[in-house]
């Protein structure tokens, strides 16, 4: 049964230095408390995992946790470039960032192929793409019955997985709902999974027999962390602050604003601050 | 009648009018989702949008800034995960349209949006590909929607993030794929359509005011023009009418940056 702690300790006790790490949550449920956390407690050497980099792994890259990322598309989704990751790739700042590129119908295949314990995913994809040109991972195989040549690629396998859930109950189930991304299969496919949530509650409450929970025994960890996913959204709890993520990039794009912003908002904070972001979100109209 | 309009004003109009009300469509986030949701809200009411977070069958009344946001969610018909999106949807074969953008094309449309620069030592690093790779191979065909000019419309990418037509002629029927790749360019100044037998995109129709050197000043290679060359119908006052109210609704939602 998975501890219920709180996300200092959990992070403290399940991520170390050099970890394969990956945070999900595709736009929705990103678990922003849990990466602050991680840069408060200076992790280092990571290998991050994720398909959609998004404003958690700019944060981390630009504080030194990261030696290698892992993703599909690297982007401020609507708004433009990541620069802290682009300051990596193209500077080496703050340190050199080795990556290892896929798409999106990769990323999901190989967590699906973890989830599955099997070694490797099968598709079809990466067709007439300079991808496989600089990603030594893609692979292609020949279908034994029709000789259909499909790509493959690596199953992922993190160290720990971290992703933010709704709610969980005091037995450590957790329920996920609305856009549930690929976290499902990154918990079950990492050897440690941490999962922060909006509240803990005595019962999971009405839902759909079909909803998404993650049975206690297959997480390690929960803190509950409310507001924990912002500037991304909690289904039924805040919206996205889109305007946060419009700000980011003014404060991403030059180091010395970007390293004030974290000092400010991360390194001389906790956890409980994102509990201000469960009120109503501010529209254009204030 | 003189009524106004902006030249992205007819790109996204022009992009919208290709879609057709029964058709299945996977959406990107920025133009084409603009485009898709003004074709739902015009002549394509029955349109199926699809986006990669999940979301079947949405009707967001606003643009969602990413390609995620709630407002896609709650507007669904249904969610389903981001396996099976990419398996049973896409790569499943049960979406008509996938509806791109890009950082740069080439003549046979295939599109960057990797790097510019060498991959290892990049001049500009792009977010890459996301759903984009699959996408372009998966889909019964591919309209593309992106604003012309020299360094976007180049001779020769850097990076082949998601094929178009690659090397032109029957290069996709080559590698085995059975989709049609793309058909439609729609873009600030004019409409591309592959060649029958070459697949070079070639120019069927020029927005209205615009000229043929004007097209040729924005492109990095030598153009072909169609035959048969039409003027694209102006916006008409509802489409023109819809697109500024949805636009203002996304703006009013998503607030300004500070």
């Amino acid at each position: 049964m998975p501890r219920i702690t709180t996300l200092a300790e959990a992070v403290e006790a399940h991520v170390r230095d050099g970890d394969a790490v990956a945070m999900e949550g595709f736009t929705h449920l990103i678990p922003h408390a849990a990466g602050h956390e991680i840069i408060r407690q200076k992790r280092k050497d990571l290998t991050l995992i994720r398909m959609t980099p998004d404003l958690i792994y700019d944060q981390m890259i630009g504080m030194g946790c990261a030696r290698k990322i892992v993703f599909s598309w690297g982007g401020n989704p609507g708004v433009g470039s990541l620069h802290r990751l682009r300051d990596a790739v193209e500077n080496g700042w703050p340190q050199p960032l080795e990556i290892e590129e896929h798409s999106h119908a990769a990323m999901a295949n190989a967590y699906e192929a973890g989830a599955a314990g099997l070694p490797c995913a099968i598709f079809r994809g990466y067709v007439g793409t300079d991808l496989p040109k600089v990603n030594p991972k893609i692979k292609s195989v020949q279908c034994p019955f029709t000789g259909e040549t499909l790509a493959a690629v690596p199953a992922q396998r993190p160290d720990v997985a971290v992703v933010h859930a709704q709610k969980a109950d005091r037995a450590g189930n957790v329920l996920i709902d609305g856009i549930v991304g690929v976290q499902k299969e990154v918990v079950l496919a990492s050897k440690r999974a941490i999962v922060t949530v909006e509240e803990i509650v005595d019962d999971l409450g009405p839902r759909s027999f079909n909803a998404v929970v993650l049975p206690a025994w297959t997480v390690t960890a929960i803190a509950e962390v409310p507001g924990g996913a912002y500037p991304s959204y909690a289904q039924g709890y805040y919206a996205r602050d889109n305007a946060f993520y419009k700000e980011w990039d003014a404060i991403a794009r030059e180091r010395d604003t970007f390293l004030a912003w974290m000092q400010t908002n991360v390194i001389e904070q906790g956890p409980e601050i994102f509990a201000a972001h469960t009120r109503p979100l501010r529209t254009a109209a204030e | 009648m003189a009524e106004t309009y902006t030249s992205n004003e007819m790109m996204t109009i022009a992009a919208a009018r290709a879609l057709r009300n029964e058709d299945v469509c996977f959406v990107g986030i920025g133009m084409p989702s603009a485009a898709a949701n003004l074709a739902r809200l015009t002549h394509a009411p029955g349109i199926t949008l699809i986006y990669e977070s999940g979301t079947i069958a949405t009707k967001p009344d606003v643009l969602p800034l990413s390609i995620g946001d709630s407002e896609l969610c709650e507007t669904a018909l249904t969610t389903v995960s981001v396996p099976e999106m990419f398996r049973y949807w896409l790569q499943g074969g049960r979406i008509t349209v996938g509806f791109l953008g890009g950082a740069q094309i080439d003549k046979f449309a295939n599109l960057n949006t990797t790097v510019v620069g060498p991959y290892d030592k990049p001049k500009v690093r792009l977010p890459g590909g996301g759903g984009a790779p699959e996408i372009a191979t998966s889909c019964g065909e591919i309209f593309i929607i992106m604003a012309q000019g020299k360094r976007s419309f180049v001779d020769r990418l850097d990076f082949i993030t998601s094929l178009g037509h690659g090397e032109g002629g029957d290069h996709r029927a080559r590698l085995g794929l059975k989709t049609t790749g793309p058909t439609r360019l729609v873009t600030d100044l004019c409409i591309f359509e592959p060649d029958p037998t070459t697949k070079e995109m070639t120019v069927v129709s020029i927005h209205p005011g615009v000229t043929r050197e004007k097209i040729q000043e924005n492109t990095g290679w030598p153009l072909r023009f169609a035959a048969q060359i039409a003027e694209t119908p102006p916006p008409t006052p509802h489409e023109l009418e819809t697109l500024r109210a949805l636009h203002a609704r996304t703006a009013a939602a998503h607030g300004k940056a500070a």
